[in-house]
């Protein structure tokens, strides 16, 4: 342990530093003292973001258990980045008199399971990932279930916690049978096989079925419209960006740097997930009323876009994935943030509350409506490209059917996104939402997912940068 | 840079002035002096395409300029016209410069509506000047989405219904046009190159006939959706009929030649073998829609139904026309969409403008228009007569060339859809005759019809500059056919050479 071994391990260190902070904050400072707290951990986190981006060599510490390159530190650096936007979200909900016992709570589990999932993407080994994913998941139970007094708050971290215990189990499964088969449980070794066997497509299969509960695949979803819409609104926000891009991207290094040279045993299994998770994700949003429901299931839907770049398991497919769950990550944090303001001050939480949204909040539903066509994959914002990309990784292996069931996917979710839309724009309402006001840091955070939606696509540099890294 | 950009600047800067525009009342002033320096600049570009085709240059494409863009899928910002383009150009403007005029009247969310109604038009320069199928499909996706607040906000009717039902099946079409377009893409380079978007590299190097075969019918259904093609046309008459004025008019007049345009620049001139061997099927059912869209006019009652209906008719002649593939028909193809983009916009302007007064569309209640209007009833005529092919406006010309082509092909098929898409001029008189005759003329019948006004500048202004062009175009053809006839027979030639 020295130096230059801290410094390839500053994301864990830096956080574990900032969760010390928590710690001693929590003990030393008197209640009305809280809000400061807020202030300075914002200011601590962006300063851990900017040592973050700073470039490191290539380098394995613990014998290969822990992997740090270009790629998993961009990785870590996107999901650090989407924290902070919901730090920044979550500033004025913790500041409430309600929750300013809990503040010290908050960050704490929120930067203990962020941990979890760099531990993840950071690993060379799948016991490594095994500990990474339980220290990402226990604490997100507890941030569930954070409004303890609220019923379904309670009931939404019961749930996960017993989906999670299931899936956990569900993967250890498929672990232990991977052992069997390879005789080992580093990624570097197990790369190096090239025949598969049957055994070897069931452990696959357990294995993704436990990370398929963190993704929330059809049919490993049921947890999520129920904990979504449970749940805070920023920690739910935590699960559909950061959480969720966490699970993504370690699928992504397992299934194309482990078990890239036999993708046989998965990608058929992969391509059934896409079809239905895309389908039945759909489906359901369809009827949701519920805001906080429906963003739940159209997560859904993009959890099998997301999938589709799998399916080409080369670099190009997976520098699409990276990029799209970047953008997806970006509008899915400025929906939020809107819904974080109205839900917040208001408490109003349907769709149908959004009648007339535009006549008092303009600039508020303005960034709404270009962070849903993001999300729909609407020219010119960065959605678009970041869908006609995974579709031309899908296409560039001549699947060219589950392209056009993609596509028409895809035109059936603008349908529920204009839905939202047109409360806001077209509906008419007597008593439309009062006029909101935003903090400085609600302000910030919807300008940085803004500016990023409206210009990563137009910056090709974004998308090349992502895709020099793939080479290992 | 390249000149052809400003046609995109000149609409972005004027949606930011917009946008900084702190009196509403400025914005229509605002965004008609844009429009004006679009309109403008329309024809300084038609004279420098003139000015170097004169000078010799037979490049088949001008004004090029190629930037990467994205790298590693090879897609490139490439621009360029032609003499299709131009003319496709100079009749977007004209259609928005007088839209702009005919929505001087919209109150309610002023700023918003000028600003979708300038992004719709945006998307639809852009898309004809590209060269590279992703920018390309990029402006067309850019053309569609702002009809849905359009319609929604500001139209008429069951608005919310006709907005998503366009919206959804334009984008539907636009989800096989993306299949097709990838399908291309990804057999551009047979012989082991790399593979590209760009129209003139992929239509060089030929696709391998059967991915042409697979993916024809996706690109050719998929731009087909908006060019109305039946059975894919149900959107245009629900949505025609709710959209504002204005959206009517760049709808049917412009937006829908996107789809033509389509059909021609990208399915039939990059899968050439596909579209000989599958066409017969495409002419059947244009030829559906050219009769079908006449009859279904006929027994409307709403006059943007009847309008509707005759959009789908004449954008079904353009199609049809395009099937032939030969150079007369072709180019009957074009001045069609040109004469239809006119004469339709004209329509539209009129019914908006009569139903601003008389807050009816429905033929029955009115009657004797032209003793209280009479300018609107003039012009109204002459659009009348323009859409059922009278010689001296521009309909007579297009029709003309389009089954004098289409005839040409000699055997049994062609000359039997040719002799029944002929029926649809008798079809067409009998609808534009019979609302002239109830609307225009006989008794009035509402005494509230005594106090209206004829119109006004703005709407004179409108309405004079389309039928200006239209008649323009009716009695001096020579000029656009000239214009038209090089790059068509350019592109007939590398069709007929791939086959």
């Amino acid at each position: 342990m020295n130096w230059n071994t801290l410094y390839i391990m500053r994301h864990e260190v830096l956080l574990t530093v900032l969760i010390l902070y928590q710690l001693i904050a929590d003990l030393s400072e008197q209640t009305e003292k809280k809000k400061g707290v807020i202030n300075t951990t914002i200011i601590l986190f962006f300063v851990y973001i900017v040592i973050g981006f700073i470039p490191a060599q290539p380098a394995t510490l613990f014998g290969n258990m822990y992997i740090s390159d270009g790629l998993r530190t961009l990785l870590k650096n996107i999901l650090g980045f989407s924290t902070l936007i919901i730090l920044l979200q979550s500033s004025s909900w913790l500041s409430d008199p309600l929750n300013q016992q809990k503040i010290g709570a908050f960050y704490l589990t929120i930067f203990s399971t962020l941990m979890g999932m760099f531990f993840m993407i950071s690993a060379g080994d799948f016991l490594m990932l095994y500990l990474g994913l339980e220290l990402a998941t226990l604490p997100l139970t507890l941030l569930a279930a954070f409004d303890k007094k609220l019923r379904r708050s309670a009931e939404a971290g019961v749930k996960l916690l017993m989906s999670s215990a299931v899936s956990s189990a569900v993967l250890l499964f498929g672990l232990s049978l991977m052992y069997g088969i390879y005789g080992t449980l580093h990624f570097s070794e197990i790369a190096s096989f090239t025949n598969s066997s049957t055994l070897s497509v069931l452990s696959l299969i357990f294995f993704l079925s436990g990370l398929g509960f963190k993704l929330s695949l059809v049919p490993f979803h049921f947890w999520t419209a129920d904990v979504y819409e449970g749940a805070p609104l920023s920690v739910t926000t935590y699960f559909s960006v950061v959480s969720k891009g966490a699970a993504l991207f370690t699928l992504m290094l397992v299934l194309h740097r482990v078990f890239g040279k036999q993708s046989e045993i998965w990608s058929t299994a992969v391509y059934i997930l896409c079809i239905a998770t895309m389908v039945v994700g759909n489906l359901f949003a369809l009827r949701q009323k519920n805001m906080k429901r429906f963003l739940a299931f159209s997560s859904i839907t993009q959890a099998g876009f997301m999938m589709l770049g799998f399916m080409s398991n080369d670099q190009t497919g997976m520098s699409t994935v990276v990029y799209f769950m970047m953008i997806y990550g970006l509008s899915n944090l400025a929906v939020f943030g809107v819904m974080s303001i109205v839900i917040y001050q208001t408490g109003k939480e349907t769709i149908d509350d959004l009648n007339g949204f535009y006549s008092t909040n303009p600039r508020l539903s303005l960034i709404m409506l270009i962070s849903l066509f993001s999300l729909a994959g609407i020219p010119p914002v960065a959605g678009f490209f970041g869908k006609f990309f995974l579709f031309m990784a899908v296409a560039s292996k001549e699947m060219y059917i589950l392209v056009l069931i993609a596509v028409i996917n895809a035109t059936l979710s603008l349908y529920y996104y204009l839905l939202v839309v047109k409360a806001m724009f077209i509906n008419k309402n007597e008593t439309p939402i009062a006029a909101l006001s935003s903090t400085i840091y609600e302000k910030t955070a919807l300008a940085l997912c803004v500016t990023g939606v409206v210009l990563i696509g137009f910056v090709s540099g974004v998308y090349e940068y992502i895709e020099s890294l793939m080479i290992p | 840079m390249n000149p052809l950009l400003i046609l995109i600047i000149i609409p972005i800067l004027t949606m930011v002035s917009i946008v900084m525009t702190k009196d509403v009342k400025y914005v229509r002033i605002v965004s008609a002096i844009g429009m004006s320096a679009q309109l403008l600049f329309s024809f300084i570009l038609l004279y420098w395409f003139y000015h170097q085709r004169s000078a010799g240059n037979t490049d088949p494409m001008l004004f090029v300029t190629t930037n990467m863009w994205y790298e590693s899928f090879n897609i490139q910002l490439k621009f360029g016209v032609d003499g299709i383009s131009v003319s496709m150009i100079l009749l977007t403007s004209i259609v928005t410069f007088a839209g702009i005029f005919v929505s001087w009247q919209v109150d309610f969310l002023t700023k918003e509506f000028f600003i979708s109604l300038i992004l719709l038009a945006t998307g639809v320069y852009g898309f004809f000047i590209s060269l590279d199928l992703f920018t390309m499909f990029l402006f067309y996706e850019l053309a569609v989405i702002p009809m849905y607040l359009l319609i929604g906000i500001w139209g008429t009717g069951p608005k919310e219904y006709s907005a998503m039902k366009l919206t959804i099946m334009l984008m539907g079409g636009s989800a096989l046009l993306l299949v097709g377009l990838l399908g291309i893409y990804f057999n551009s380079a047979p012989d082991g190159g790399k593979l590209t978007f760009d129209l003139t590299e992929i239509a060089k190097n030929g696709i391998p006939r059967s991915a042409q075969m697979f993916f024809f019918p996706f690109t050719f259904i998929g731009f087909g959706v908006l060019g109305a093609l039946f059975p894919f046309h149900t959107w245009s008459p629900d949505g025609h009929a709710s959209a504002p004025t204005a959206v009517s008019m760049l709808h049917a007049g412009v937006l829908m030649k996107l789809g033509g345009y389509g059909c021609f620049r990208v399915a039939m001139y990059l899968l050439p073998q596909a579209a000989h061997a599958m066409g017969w099927i495409f002419i059947i059912l244009t030829t559906i829609s050219v009769v079908y869209g006449a009859f279904g006019a006929i027994w409307q009652k709403d006059l943007k139904y009847i309008n509707a209906y005759s959009s789908v008719s004449h954008c079904g002649l353009v199609l049809f026309a395009l099937l032939m593939m030969n150079e007369t028909a072709t180019t009957g193809a074009i001045l069609q969409m040109i004469s239809h983009g006119l004469m339709t916009a004209l329509f539209f302007a009129l019914i908006g403008m009569i139903y601003g007064r008389t807050h009816t569309r429905m033929i029955n209640e009115m009657g004797g228009l032209m003793k209280v209007i009479p300018f609107l009833s003039v012009v109204y005529v002459i659009a009348g007569l323009a859409s059922l092919g009278l010689p001296g406006l521009s309909g007579f010309v297009a029709e003309m060339t389009i089954f004098v082509g289409s005839f040409q092909h000699t055997d049994t098929f062609h000359r039997v859809a040719t002799i029944v898409v002929c029926s649809s001029i008798v079809i067409t008189a009998v609808y534009i005759l019979r609302v002239i005759g109830i609307l225009l003329l006989g008794p009035i019948k509402n005494d509230h019809y005594l106090q209206l006004t004829d119109a006004k500048w703005f709407e004179k202004l409108g309405g004079i500059t389309l039928v200006l062009a239209i008649a323009i175009i009716g009695i001096a053809p020579l000029w656009l056919s000239n214009l038209l006839r090089e790059p068509l027979a350019a592109i007939l030639q590398q069709i007929a050479s791939k086959l």
